[in-house]
């Protein structure tokens, strides 16, 4: 007891060390967009540009839109159109605006006993893979990823159901490590697969497919809802977000030589 | 195993050369879990020993629900304090969401029914062999409380050092309340998550081993420093 | 000094445990002034005819009345328990304790417990954890906390069972000394001779009753009922 109490002073202290206040906002972003390593680049030329700290909540597609509907982030970055559509008639956001895409790939064992690797398009690789009830690690966590993994086995024309399918309910780094020890097949973005540190016996096996690309927006909080919001700051982001210099710090960005984003955003 | 070597090499070369990243992120594991055991010793050790010593109405129903909070998921407690304080929530206004604050309330909730739970279970044994005397020495209920808080410190230290442990590796209620924002939120045990998610396994078993040294170390520190005293004592 | 929270009468008291009656019916007043042992054989009632009177035991039928209101008198008597019942401090800072709760100072009140501890020879083992020390010193020590709020009403429980005898002359001096200022004994012993050397009056208790009570001169001349005639004989009970 006697030495907590002595102790809580310094921690508390610590508290107040991490607490300096230069202009801060918070901005929710998908996982796939955090593990990407992006936004490494991206965040300390925001600092520098703008003085605009941007403290980053990674969680799922659903959450970073709950965040934003509950007012407890300034802005929102994600990638699921019909999601975002859906938020902003709700009134939650000031508006959308596309920023990226990057877009998704198929992986799986080495082997590819379904044949994936053959398919013409990213709907048939599928339709092999129900074929051949390969197993197949789903992120099942209602994540932008998962919602486009499931659009496509709806135009393969297949109920993903069964013992192969395996929804793990969880994010996109999670659902690799499951689909590695499990030599599964596995949907991914390309970013958090190329940067993904533990493959195991797993190789990229379908890419290219324009059903596969993946459009980020940006979607900052409505004022009007939460006035608390840092609008400005959003602005300011969002002017950075779509200047000359994010299109080439995102064209830029590469992993094993290979370039993940491509900067879409248009002038308004 | 090579993982575990690597993780082990991480942690060595990361705690050597004091990675600031480490340090930061250690630190304030350290401020928001001891905080946190420090409040919840505050209340759960005076309600333990409060259950063991009188007999109310509702003595029983206390303890039942004790000992269910003990089994809550974290993830309930994290979400729970999410919706208190969300900018939508009856709380919003204090802005103490994704704060160490909020992680400090998310796991004082955690951790007080393990604290009080196992203080129970001690001072009830001491209030055992204690009754009569305090009786007869007509010591009021505050009085009978101190003298069992005191005199069981040292079982009472192992119930706030549970709670610690328990604090100490907690990840599911602080991710959701404290958002594991670099720089301001992120613990080990968040940053061990986040890494885990990267495939970055020896990372994150560097953490993980810094965070079990951390444990030791406390345990450790507490242990010596109650016995320091008691040799000053008597 | 004078008891001014006696006498103490008690009304028909009865003590029922699991079904069973384990003391009573008693009636008797306990007077100010003196020393008043209880005798009797293992289970006769000593212990909890004494937790009664102090008011640690619920009774099951009858009543208890002291001259005052009972929550005026608890801090004015003390009890000295059969087994000591020790804090887990120090020698020092257990006989200290009660002036604590009376809120006194540490310093005060260690330097006062210091003085009787020593008075009961436990000088040399103030700053000694009292669960390590001996059987005798934890009663010494129990008497010497007992007698520190100066208690008007001193209840003891078989103070002297476990010490020598060199001790027990020692405790015997106190308590005819606190008897003399003014504080009323009451105490329960199998030791005759202890009875004879203190005793004013004896209560004689078996199976639960009081079945004797009489000035000690009177009691040890002559015992009325054959068993306390056989009790003191140290003859097995028929
Ligand atoms: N809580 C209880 N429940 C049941 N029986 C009890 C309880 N307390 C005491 N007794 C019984 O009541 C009787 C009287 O006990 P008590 O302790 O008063 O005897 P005593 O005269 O002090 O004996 P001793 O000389 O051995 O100390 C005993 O038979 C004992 O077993
Ligand atoms: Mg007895």
């Amino acid at each position: 007891m006697k030495l907590v109490k002595a102790l809580l002073p310094i921690a508390l202290a610590a508290f107040t060390a991490t607490a300096g206040l230069a202009e801060t906002m918070k901005m929710s972003v998908t996982t796939s967009f955090a593990n990407s390593g992006l936004a490494e680049v991206l965040l300390p030329e925001i600092e520098k540009d703008t003085g605009i700290t941007v403290e980053l909540l990674v969680v799922g597609t659903g959450q970073a839109l709950e965040l934003g509907a509950n007012g407890d982030v300034d802005t929102v970055l994600v990638h699921s159109r019909a999601a975002e559509e859906k938020w902003l008639a709700e009134g939650n956001g000031t508006h959308r605006r596309e920023i990226m895409y990057n877009d998704f790939i198929v992986v799986g064992p080495a082997a590819d006993p379904a044949g994936a690797h053959s398919a013409a398009t990213a709907a048939d690789a599928f339709a092999a893979i129900a074929t051949a009830q390969a197993p197949f690690v789903s992120r099942g966590d209602d994540s932008g990823t998962h919602k486009a993994e499931l659009k496509l086995w709806k135009a393969a024309g297949v109920e993903p159901t069964g013992d192969w399918y395996k929804a793990v309910g969880q994010g996109m780094g999670a659902a690799l490590n499951t689909a590695a020890g499990l030599d599964a097949y596995i949907f991914s973005d390309r970013a958090t697969w190329l940067s993904f540190e533990n493959k195991a016996g797993l190789e990229l096996l379908f890419e290219g497919d324009p059903a596969l690309f993946n459009q980020y927006a940006y979607l900052p909080v409505s004022p009007t809802k939460y006035p608390h919001v840092k609008a400005a700051a959003a602005e300011q982001l969002e002017a950075w977000l779509t200047s000359d210099k994010a299109k080439e710090l995102i064209n830029g960005y590469q992993i094993a030589g290979q370039q993940l984003f491509n900067f879409n955003a248009t002038s308004e | 195993m090579n993982d575990i070597l690597l993780g082990l090499a991480e942690a060595a070369r990361r705690v050597v050369t004091l990675d600031p990243d480490l340090v930061e992120i250690t630190r304030l594991s350290m401020a928001v879990t001891l905080s946190a055991t420090a409040i919840a010793s505050l209340i759960g050790l005076p309600l333990g020993a409060w259950i063991a010593v009188h007999r109310f109405r509702a003595r029983r129903l206390v303890i039942a629900i004790l000992n269910a909070l003990m089994g809550l998921p974290p993830v309930v407690v994290g979400l729970f304090v999410y919706v208190l304080f969300s900018r939508s929530g009856p709380l919003g206004v204090l802005g103490l969401l994704f704060t160490p604050t909020a992680m400090v309330i998310a796991q004082v909730i955690i951790i007080t029914p393990i604290v009080a739970s196992i203080a129970h279970q001690a001072v009830r044994d001491l209030w055992a062999d204690y009754h009569d005397l305090l009786i007869s020495l007509h010591a009021s209920r505050w009085q009978r409380i101190g003298a069992l808080l005191w005199d069981g410190r040292r079982a009472l230290m192992t119930a706030s050092l549970a709670g610690f442990g328990r604090a100490i590796g907690e990840v599911g209620a602080i991710m959701i309340v404290g958002g594991n924002i670099d720089h301001s939120t992120r613990v080990l045990t968040t940053a061990i998550a986040l890494e885990t998610g990267k495939g970055n396994f020896d990372l994150a078993l560097a953490l993980g081993f810094v965070l079990i040294a951390l444990a030791v170390l406390v345990n450790l520190a507490i242990h010596y420093g109650t016995r320091t005293e008691r040799s000053s004592r008597w | 000094m004078v008891a001014a929270i006696l006498p103490l009468v008690l009304d028909e008291i009865v003590l029922r445990r699991q079904g069973r009656r384990i003391l009573g019916p008693v009636s008797l007043n306990v007077e100010a002034g003196g020393i008043t042992i209880l005798m009797g054989p293992n289970g006769s009632g000593k212990t909890s005819l004494l937790r009664a009177m102090h008011g640690l035991e619920r009774l099951s039928a009858g009543s208890l009345h002291w001259r005052v209101p009972e929550i005026e008198t608890r801090a004015r008597q003390a009890f000295v328990f059969q087994s000591p019942i020790v804090l887990r401090r120090s020698v020092v800072d257990n006989i200290a304790y009660p002036l604590i709760l009376d809120g006194m100072s540490r310093k005060a009140a260690r330097a006062l417990a210091a003085a009787r501890a020593e008075e009961v020879g436990l000088g040399e083992l103030l700053g000694r954890p009292a669960q390590v020390i001996s059987g005798g010193e934890k009663q010494k020590l129990a008497l010497a906390r007992a007698l520190m709020r100066e208690p008007e009403v001193l209840f003891l429980d078989e103070p002297c069972a476990n010490l020598d005898p060199r001790a027990m002359r020692d405790i015997e001096t106190i308590l005819r000394k606190a008897a003399d200022a003014g504080t009323k004994i009451v105490m329960s012993t199998h030791d005759s001779g202890q009875a004879r050397r203190l005793a004013q009056d004896i209560l004689f208790l078996c199976d639960g009753r009081v079945i004797e009570a009489a000035p000690s001169d009177a009691f040890f001349a002559l015992p009325k009922t054959p068993e306390a005639r056989a009790h003191i004989n140290g003859d097995l009970l028929p």
